[in-house]
């Protein structure tokens, strides 16, 4: 398939490096997205895209605005099933099981995917510890010492813990901009997921909240599957160490973050990463 | 396994297996909900068919065209009552939408200060009052101070049911103009006044036209205050200072009496009613609220007869 | 010269202008004078009552019209209206909350036309659905729920003793539940809707099912709004007067306490309804009846004002959330 921009002829066929490359063994994934596509009210904002992710990597989602970048990653815990007209076709499989199978009911599986959205939402009636422990209990965790535990090992892993440590009970709202995007982060690992969704977590913050946030997103690597959406492609280069490139809703290139802001493949994915669009 | 798995594990494994109960209170909530619904909708369903069918039965040209015959009988018409209702809507308008329209001007145009915010907020209060209560304000000033029940008074009282809902309404639509309407028409040269009646008020139209058109159907529908005002009459109109019948009191006197013709008959007159506040409603929401769904909130806000 | 010219124009405003400020400004005070005249009247009308009883016209349960033995008190309409409007929002208040959350969380194509059929039975007038209850409603409420409650638990219960005919403080409670269902539904089917997406997804996120959102984000965040909706139910549940009167059974006096809920009583606005126009200016039955209304719309007010301060701060918390 072909694009015709400038004059020019883009071979739109998506560049996929296959991962088992020669420095790594055996790779497994977490998670591997088949033949997604999403459909907003019959007009495709998704085309046919697939993914694997490895486990314990991050991998950036990059693109123009409207590439259907932030709808893919909808995809991957099912959050279209509170929208009232999209459709998703296809497969996302995390650990073999497929999420969109007809046979299980997605609150199951959810639980493995956790998610952090462009603008912080702790839940604004809630203390930080209780914006924490609300996932908990709705799975029934109720020993108030066990919650009091997570909430601690929560809020440290999101580097939050210092600052909050003294006021708990303090509402969330009174928190900044970075400290409550970091509280969302708390809790959404307090449900003790094994894949992170990350939506823009950081175009909301100022400088120093991004840095941070991107700390901790370099830490939590080392546990997590995190899949990150952004628009900043020198914070894909930081952080990521793979990066999928979308455009019009499908996927150009998928490769080693630094193979694909190097050397691209395609010529798209060439103007894009040189600035030339976006 | 990092100590991070570790803890990961041991914190899952105190997560209840409970997403089958979970799931299940989930499916009964969504079952009562719904039974929610189902009831509201009964009572409704039922009043529209046992009105249309009851009164179906008891409408014909003498029964919208004669007055009452003598009780129990179940001769005669709700002509007088017909007649009334129109009339009193009619009187009550130009009281009411005049005092409104102005009202709602002077909020929206001149509105930002204090005399203004008391006003808004008296306003508000005022749309609270019991109607009954209106009418027994009407009863002491106008039937007490000039001997007789007369239309005067419960116009009067039906007024002061439309006036502050006039007033909120139009200042909702005049305030949805945007500023340079005005603007343009004082770099014209154009005395305010004129910018504001001709310009502001033309723009805001739909929205003050619905605001009216309900406040007209909540008031087609009053009775408690036309009890003590209008006292309700077998005659047809003569003249502004007697007593005059309207469909609402004819109802419920109707209701009183232990015959099943009048029983017959207080449907007919319901249906009547029914389809002249349903159909002044129905048209306000086909006609003016599909186009500006701003407008929606006038509805809830504004309806209930007492 | 010129400079004077101009500056003496702009200060003149043309009298056209001023004419129709005073206009408007009279048409808005209006509405001030009104309410003062109304009190000033209801309070002076009355009067002869308060002169003859004082305080204790609000305490006392008599109600005899008859001259010579003239005594009157307003306690038994006090407690029909406030119980009738308490049974009415202990069953309208959660039924319409069931609703809005229906209607609030269904899909447009469904959400849009049943929330539209729910407002129209705003629209229906009192006397009809007094009619309504009168005729139809009461024979099916009366025979297949207050005999067999009466049958079986009429001795043990005194809620239900009592002979049921169908005319009493329950019906009139019931009936006056569906009438406050279009409002409660209709203000809090917005305050549901006023919960930002955001908030509903961190909820989906967590792995919650629809109804633990609703616990999670929307009650939480609504709370205010609904409390406020239910009191505006209730504010219009105290100003009802035709369906109540015509269902409630028309007792008076120390009687219209009831002694169960099969038993007629009386309303404030119901007993002025029924007794208004019969009663003779002369005697003090005509005040009395005046000093009821006066009570009414003193319990209307505050009922009211309450209910504007709740939303107002609902709408408070809102924007400070958004502003966060």
């Amino acid at each position: 398939m072909t694009a015709m921009t400038e004059g020019s002829t883009i071979d739109m066929t998506p560049v996929i490096d296959s991962v088992s490359s020669s420095t790594i063994v055996e790779k497994k994934y977490k998670m591997i997205a088949e033949n997604v596509t999403v459909l907003y009210g019959g007009i495709p904002a998704v085309k046919n895209v697939s993914m694997k992710f490895p486990e314990k990597t991050v991998t950036a989602l990059i693109g123009p605005s409207g590439c259907g970048k932030t709808t893919f990653l909808r995809c991957l815990n099912r959050m279209h099933d509170m929208t009232k007209n999209a459709k998703v076709e296809g497969k996302v499989m995390i650990d073999d099981i497929d999420l969109y199978s007809k046979d299980i009911d997605p609150i199951y599986h959810r639980r493995k995917v956790g998610m952090v959205f462009q603008k912080p939402n702790p839940f604004p009636t809630m203390s930080i510890h209780d914006n924490v422990t609300s996932g908990l209990r709705l799975n029934g965790v109720r020993d108030k010492k066990i919650l009091d535990e997570i909430v601690e090992d929560s809020l440290k892993m999101a580097y939050l813990w210092d600052e909050v440590k003294h006021d708990l009970h303090k509402p969330a709202l009174e928190l900044s901009g970075g400290q409550q995007q970091r509280l969302c982060i708390a809790r959404a690992l307090a449900i003790q997921p094994e894949v992170l969704l990350m939506d823009e977590p950081a175009s909301a913050l100022d400088p120093i909240a991004t840095q941070k946030i991107e700390e901790t997103i370099t830490e939590l690597k080392k546990d997590y599957t995190i899949i990150i959406v952004t628009h900043n492609m020198q914070q894909a280069v930081r952080i990521s160490d793979y990066t999928g490139f979308l455009y019009l809703g499908e996927l150009i290139e998928f490769r080693e973050t630094k193979k694909l802001f190097t050397d691209p493949k395609n010529e798209l994915t060439a103007k894009y990463v040189q600035g030339r669009f976006g | 396994m990092s100590t991070v798995q570790q803890r990961r594990q041991q914190y899952r494994a105190l997560f209840k297996q409970n997403v089958e109960r979970r799931l299940l209170i989930d499916k009964i909530v969504r079952i009562i909900v719904f039974a929610c619904v189902i009831m509201a909708i009964i009572p409704f369903g039922s009043i529209l068919v046992e009105v249309f069918k009851n009164g179906a039965a008891a409408i014909s040209i003498e029964f919208l065209t004669q007055i009452p015959g003598a009780a129990g009988t179940g001769e005669g018409g709700i002509g007088p009552a017909i007649q009334g209702t129109l009339i009193i809507i009619g009187l009550a308008s130009l009281i009411g939408v005049p005092i409104g329209v102005l009202s709602g001007i002077f909020l929206s145009e001149y509105g930002d200060n204090t005399l203004a915010r008391s006003v808004r907020f008296f306003n508000d209060v005022f749309m609270e009052f019991p109607s009954i209560v209106l009418g027994i304000f009407a009863f002491l000033v106008i039937v007490l101070v000039l001997g007789h029940f007369s239309v005067w008074a419960g116009a009067f009282a039906l007024s002061l049911i439309m006036f502050p809902i006039v007033a909120r309404t139009t200042e909702e639509s005049l305030k949805m103009v945007p500023v340079s309407y005005r603007e343009a028409g004082m770099a014209l040269g154009l005395k305010k006044w004129i910018v504001t009646l001709r310009i502001v008020v033309s723009a805001a139209k739909s929205g003050m036209i619905t605001g009216i058109l309900l406040s007209i159907s909540r008031i087609g529908g009053e009775t408690a205050p036309l009890i003590m005002t209008i006292l309700g009459s077998s005659q047809f109109f003569s003249n502004f200072d007697v007593p005059m019948d309207a469909l609402p009191l004819r109802i419920w006197r109707l209701s009183l009496l232990p015959y099943d013709s009048a029983q017959l008959q207080g449907w007919g007159a319901a249906l009547v009613l029914i389809i002249i506040i349903l159909g002044i409603n129905l048209a306000v929401r086909y006609f003016f609220m599909n186009k500006r769904r701003k407008y929606k909130l006038f509805g809830y806000a504004i309806n209930g007869s007492r | 010269m010129t400079q004077r010219k101009i500056q003496s124009e702009s200060k003149r405003k043309p009298l056209a202008d001023k004419i129709f400020k005073i206009g408007a400004t009279i048409a808005g005070v209006y509405v001030l004078a009104i309410i003062v005249l109304m009190v000033f009247q209801l309070f002076s009308e009355s009067y002869p009552i308060w002169q003859e009883s004082g305080f204790e016209f609000i305490v006392k349960t008599d109600w005899n019209a008859v001259e010579g033995r003239e005594s009157f008190g307003v306690l038994p309409y006090i407690f029909g209206t406030l119980v009738t409007a308490a049974l009415a929002m202990v069953i309208g208040v959660p039924l319409s909350i069931g609703i809005a959350m229906f209607v609030s969380d269904a899909p447009a194509k469904i959400g849009n036309p049943l929330g539209f059929v729910v407002e129209l039975l705003a629209a229906v007038p009192s006397v009809i659905y007094g009619l309504w209850g009168l005729f139809v409603f009461r024979v099916y409420f009366r025979d297949w729920i207050e005999k067999p409650l009466n049958d079986a638990f009429g001795d043990s219960i005194w809620l239900f003793s009592g002979t049921p005919f169908g005319l009493d403080i329950i019906t009139a409670s019931v009936i006056l539940a569906i009438m406050i269902i279009p409002t409660v539904s209709a203000v809090s089917r917005e305050v549901m809707k006023a919960v930002p997406q955001q908030q509903k997804e961190a909820a989906y996120m967590l792995g919650a099912t629809k109804w633990e959102m609703f616990k999670l984000a929307i009650f939480p965040y609504s709370k205010t709004g609904l409390i406020g909706a239910s009191i505006l139910g209730l504010g219009r549940a105290v100003g009802e007067t035709m369906a109540v009167t015509m269902l409630i059974g028309n007792a008076t006096g120390a009687s219209a306490i009831p002694s169960s809920l099969f038993k007629p009583s009386q309303t404030m606005s119901s007993i002025i309804a029924n007794e208004f126009v019969e009663a003779s200016p002369a005697s003090l039955h005509l005040p009395a009846l005046i000093g009821v209304g006066l009570v009414l719309l003193l319990i209307a007010i505050c009922i009211n004002i309450v209910a504007h301060l709740l939303v107002t701060r609902m709408l408070k918390i809102k924007e400070g959330a958004i502003n966060n």
